[in-house]
């Protein structure tokens, strides 16, 4: 169950995971501002509510694990990492900054919490696979989360994994699709069509299920709901808006990777900041 | 780099073809060391026939992952693996395990610090009838790319054992360039050697031939050869291509003045283009090149191809001629 007051916390973690974020991002005027917009809500409600973390031992060899394989939504997480106390808030300021433990794309051995290297696309199925069944072979009760990107699923690896992780009835591997209908270059239905993800995944062999991916109350029933299935892995479609929540991104075409203007981010950071205030009012 | 305590070399007395497989000692080192340590994993990419890794699958089924025909989900996997501890050894033809799944290799693996062994099988003309396709004269000069990478080629069983041995204790990114057939004696069994540190075979002071592989033996050939021609050929075994043995490499050059490279693999990004950089920096001396000269693989029989692609140890000695040609 989620209960009224844990859905509104969740709700305000992501709008102050959002917000970090854009100010993350406002230092260096440009970033992956669509993609780390879409994956709000469900890295708020993994850290959240859902995952078995401590951010003081970010190496606890019971923790769950997330790979972040769509890697260039990042900031996303490093927000969400400094809000759960695995290093202070003004390390957020470094972003891209040289000799910065926040770069672009994901590195497991500059950021802590960071699970897994990514950035080239497709490689964060196997790498999650790999750590869940390692766990599985050490008997821990731990699960992996793995968050891809739509436009990431056109990389061959992304089936392949798809292949093993059903064969091997990995069902301590939940994975997300970030799916936002965009790519760099425009809609994914243009680009290269991916059809519908979860009939893909299902017949595959996974368990599969597609939520609303701004409403925490579905991602989190969801997730709730991947944890009982035994013998096949998870998969929840993520229908989600690239850029949602922030002003100047939201409903765009090009904003993959976009540069923005001091009075475009303050304005989106002023939105949601509003948002926060109405909330705890 | 591992300090070894223990470095024993005993060099075979005569070099004559092992009755044993690589393959078979890789599987059977695997298995003793799985016995004992609980955290090595092996996976292949519907190879384990062809590698003889069935034994190890009935002895440790959860420990042993086929993926099928997927090399860049399986250097993934094993790079997860080696995120939560386990030491995963993944095997696939040489051109496979490399080529294939160069950027899984470089990023899962190397840039994110795990810790894999990649096994690649029938380096060079040992493919043979498998032909061009699967024929690697590439393999170690991608691998050489990426940087904390170590490359190794082991010559035979004896150091096969050893170097597995040593891999199942170390941490990082490793390729191993394994052939899987019968190889020629170069150590005695139970000989311990150090990764990193080239092997010196046979005195000499004319000229070096710094060998590989297979082509150790050829080396060893051409240089009984040259001695019956009065020329006195040092015979060094570059075993690990990456981190290359500098320091063996300029003595050779001070000591001999001369170098010839032997290799199974393209003379361009190999040991020939390894061995040419420490040269040009340090003590630039005549030196000429035996390997695949930038060609595609052949289908066909060893001997055969041994002879295509100017790998004999005739085509060493007239390496060496012209190599002393060149010394003034």
């Amino acid at each position: 169950m989620l209960p009224a007051t844990e859905e509104k916390n969740l709700k305000m973690f992501a709008a102050r995971i959002r917000l970090e974020t854009l100010k993350e991002l406002k230092s260096m005027g440009f970033g992956h501002v669509g993609g780390c917009m879409s994956i709000v809500e469900t890295i708020a409600v993994l850290y959240g509510s859902i995952m078995k973390i401590d951010p003081q031992c970010p190496g606890w060899k019971d923790r769950d694990w997330l790979v972040l394989s769509k890697g260039h939504a990042g900031p996303t997480l490093y927000a969400t990492l400094a809000l759960k106390g695995y290093f202070p808030m003004e390390e957020l300021k470094t972003l891209n900054r040289p000799y910065t433990n926040l770069p672009s794309h994901c590195d497991r051995n500059k950021t802590p919490g960071v699970d897994m290297t990514t950035g080239s696309l497709g490689q964060g199925i196997s790498a999650a696979i790999g750590i869940a069944l390692g766990n599985r072979l050490d008997g821990r009760d731990s699960f992996t989360y793995l968050v891809l990107g739509d436009g990431e699923c056109d990389e061959g690896q992304v089936w392949e994994g798809a292949l093993f992780a059903a064969h091997h009835k990995v069902d301590n591997l939940i994975a997300f699709i970030d799916y936002n209908k965009q790519q760099l270059d425009g809609y994914t239905k243009d680009i290269l069509d991916l059809g519908n993800l979860a009939d893909k995944f299902s017949c595959f062999g996974w368990h599969a299920n597609e939520v609303n991916g701004h409403c925490v109350k579905e991602i989190f029933y969801a997730i709730k709901e991947a944890k009982k299935v035994t013998g096949a892995p998870s998969v929840i479609v993520l229908h989600t808006e690239k850029g949602k929540g922030c002003s100047f991104a939201e409903g765009i075409l090009n904003n993959h990777h976009m540069n923005f203007t001091e009075q475009q981010i303050d304005e989106a950071i002023n939105n949601v900041q509003r948002f926060l205030e109405k909330q705890t009012l | 780099m591992a300090v070894m305590q223990n470095v024993k070399i005993v060099q075979a007395k005569d070099n004559v073809e092992e009755k044993v497989m690589m393959r078979d000692v890789y599987c059977q080192t695997l298995l003793e060391l799985a016995a004992k340590d609980e955290r090595i994993t092996v996976l292949d990419a519907d190879l384990m026939n062809s590698m003889g890794m069935i034994p190890f699958q009935k002895a440790f089924p959860h420990r042993t992952f086929n993926c099928g025909v997927q090399e860049a989900n399986m250097i993934g996997i094993a790079s997860g693996l080696s995120a939560v501890g386990k030491v995963p050894f993944a095997h696939s033809f040489g051109p496979f395990a490399t080529r294939r799944c160069f950027d899984q290799v470089f990023l899962s693996a190397a840039y994110a610090k795990l810790n894999i062994r990649i096994i690649g099988s029938d380096p060079g003309i040992t493919a043979a009838y498998n032909g061009g396709t699967h024929m690697p004269f590439e393999d170690m000069g991608i691998m050489r790319n990426i940087p904390t990478m170590t490359v190794i080629e082991p010559v035979d069983t004896s150091m096969l054992r050893d170097i597995i041995t040593q891999l199942s204790d170390l941490y990082g990114v490793y390729y191993i360039r394994l052939l899987r057939k019968n190889p020629i004696k170069i150590f005695e069994s139970g000989s311990n050697f150090e990764l990193g540190k080239a092997i010196t075979l046979n005195q000499g002071k004319d000229v070096t031939v710094i060998a590989t592989g297979i082509m150790v033996a050829e080396a060893m050939q051409a240089a009984k050869k040259l001695a019956l021609e009065g020329i006195s050929t040092r015979v060094i075994n570059m075993f690990t291509l990456k981190p290359i043995d500098k320091e063996a490499i300029i003595q050779c050059a001070q000591e001999t003045k001369a170098i010839v490279t032997a290799e199974n693999h393209n003379i361009i990004n190999g040991l020939g283009s390894a061995v040419a950089e420490v040269l040009a920096e340090n003590c630039p001396v005549p030196m000429e090149r035996i390997g695949c000269q930038d060609l595609f693989g052949e289908v066909g029989p060893e001997d055969y191809l041994k002879t295509r692609f100017s790998m004999t140890s005739d085509d060493i000695c007239n390496k060496v001629f012209r190599v002393l040609d060149r010394k003034t």
